[in-house]
């Protein structure tokens, strides 16, 4: 049950979106928010919502999964929209029914707010549908690092982050064991009260936390042989190279960022 | 050839609980191995040997005496990445010592801290894996392989190192007997092909019976250093340390103790099979 878990969400793929560097991606995303949050104009988030279809129809990857991310947060959305309906009072009444109150403005809010952060989790889902988390990681360590200079221990966070990451699969195979382990000896997981339940949690947290720990101290000591001695020095078997495909990437993400400032500031 | 290892008069106490003594794990080694030796250390748990182990790569460093690997001593803090890339080091759990979610990028870390620009340490990435029989896995995730392919991708990012001298800490403990044959054989190609100086950990007879020395050890001391058949030949001595000698040995020592006429420094399984054979034609 454990196993089907998978972090960041990856599909491998080799479309244009796939290819894109890293870097670049994570800075696109980051002017996509920038362009989502940009004015409060329908018209503003129709360029996010074309931008949006484009990426989405040239990462290759189905509609389905883009739903599929937002699934999680739905409760979130409707509370949003629903507060957003009841308390915006502005424009037409359009529905009163004892202490109840629905505007014009209030369903244009709700709509405009339930657009935005929908086009906002399908955006940066595409970041992680597209790029593998070690792909992530090493560009995230490349963007951060000028603020080496500020002492920001940039290289061991990155480091963390692709160890993590590398012993998400290990564990997950530990806990797995542990639970069988546990049940052998007549611990109730699956079954019994949620109390119960969370006690017997304990039963498989605690062997999980002193074997992570047994391991982190052996890979330290693995990690020392290989002459490890933090970020200094250090040379990358991954390069980055950043093409005219990513330059080109970025200016049309400019383009749509650029557009979406000129109709919020026309359309006052 | 040169000395690649020389252990002089070796000493190692773990530091003991309050109050109580300090409990000495290793009571004088002398042990000098030679540049493309394959030496198996052989001992029971608690007999010093994955100790012994970690003082060549520095991991420990003696209470007295002295350790040099390729003229380096242990000791020299200065020197220590030097010593390290000479002496690479395996360990017994394949999981816990790679480091990177892609094969390629784990065989390259120890490259990328010694800080071998690009172009090397692709052409070194490369070589090693092709070495240990890995290449077409180089981008597959670490945790879709088996343990003794672990294994050799472990091996291969100490192989990258270009060292003189690979010590090897129970390297086929974890694994299955299908891990265990190909850890051996890529151990053994290393040695042969490349002249790489091994130091096996083991405590399984068979694997030491493969190697050209076996050194055993025993609460702390060497008790004996010769070639295999040497020392597997003195069934009775190795059986009072607590260890066992391979099945073959054992076998042509109960037939001996019998009365048959049969060579008591039997190795393998065809030595066994002749010798019986002629036993039976006489």
């Amino acid at each position: 049950m454990l196993r089907d878990i998978t972090i960041g969400q990856y599909f491998p793929g080799d479309s244009l979106i796939h290819r894109l560097d890293p870097r670049f991606k994570i800075v696109m995303t980051l002017v996509y928010i920038l362009m989502l949050f940009t004015g409060s104009h329908i018209l503003c988030l129709a360029v996010g919502t074309v931008y949006t279809v484009m990426a989405i129809a040239l990462s290759g990857i189905p509609l389905k999964m883009f739903i599929r991310s937002v699934k999680p947060l739905l409760p979130f959305l409707v509370i949003t929209a629903a507060i957003n309906l009841f308390l915006v009072d502005s424009g037409d009444v359009l529905f009163t029914w004892k202490f109840v109150k629905i505007t014009e403005g209030g369903v244009n809010i709700s709509i405009f707010m339930l657009v935005r952060i929908v086009l906002l989790i399908m955006g940066s889902s595409l970041l992680t549908y597209t790029t593998s988390p070690i792909a992530l990681t090493d560009a995230i360590e490349r963007l951060l690092s000028p603020l080496k200079k500020l002492r920001f221990p940039v290289h061991e966070l990155a480091m963390m982050m692709s160890i993590a990451l590398r012993f998400i699969p290990t564990l997950i195979e530990e806990t797995d064991k542990i639970i069988s382990a546990q049940k052998a000896r007549g611990a109730e997981i699956d079954t019994g009260s949620i109390v119960t339940r969370a006690k017997n949690m304990v039963s498989i947290l605690v062997p999980l936390f002193i074997s992570s720990f047994r391991r982190a101290d052996e890979l330290a000591t693995a990690m020392e042989c290989r002459c490890y001695n933090g970020g200094e020095g250090r040379t990358r078997l991954r390069q980055l190279h950043a093409g005219y495909r990513d330059v080109i990437a970025l200016t049309v993400t400019l383009i749509f960022y650029a557009s979406a400032i000129t109709v919020s500031i026309l359309l006052k | 050839m040169g000395k690649i290892i020389e252990i002089k008069d070796l000493h190692f106490s773990y530091k003991g609980d309050e109050g109580s003594p300090d409990v000495e794990v290793l009571k004088g080694i002398d042990l000098t191995v030679e540049q493309g030796e394959f030496v198996a250390v052989l001992g029971h748990n608690g007999s010093g040997k994955s100790t012994l182990a970690k003082h060549i790569n520095a991991i420990l460093l003696p209470t007295s005496g002295k350790v040099l690997v390729d003229g380096i001593d242990t000791s020299d803090e200065q020197r220590l990445f030097d010593l390290r890339q000479r002496a690479g080091m395996v360990f017994q759990n394949p999981d816990n010592q790679i480091v990177s979610s892609v094969v390629e990028e784990d065989v390259a870390f120890a490259l990328e801290n010694l800080g071998v620009p690009y172009e090397e340490m692709r052409r070194r990435v490369d070589e090693s894996l092709k070495a240990v029989d890995m290449y077409e896995y180089r981008l597959h995730s670490p945790s879709q392989l088996s343990g003794g392919q672990k294994q050799r991708i472990a091996i291969a990012g100490v192989i990258a190192m270009e060292p003189k001298c690979i010590i090897l800490d129970e390297p086929t403990a974890m694994l299955d007997p299908q891990g265990r044959r190909e850890v051996m054989a890529t151990i053994k190609r290393m040695n042969r092909e490349k002249g790489v100086t091994i130091v096996l950990i083991t405590h399984y007879m068979d694997e030491a019976a493969q190697c050209r020395r076996v050194v055993v050890m025993d609460k702390g001391r060497i008790v004996m250093d010769d070639s295999p058949r040497a020392v597997f030949s003195q069934v009775e001595q190795v059986k009072s340390i607590g260890l066992d000698v391979p099945q073959v040995t054992e076998l042509a020592w109960e037939l001996r103790k019998a009365g048959c006429d049969i060579p008591g420094d039997i190795l393998t399984e065809e030595e066994c099979a002749d010798a019986i054979e002629k036993l039976f034609s006489k």
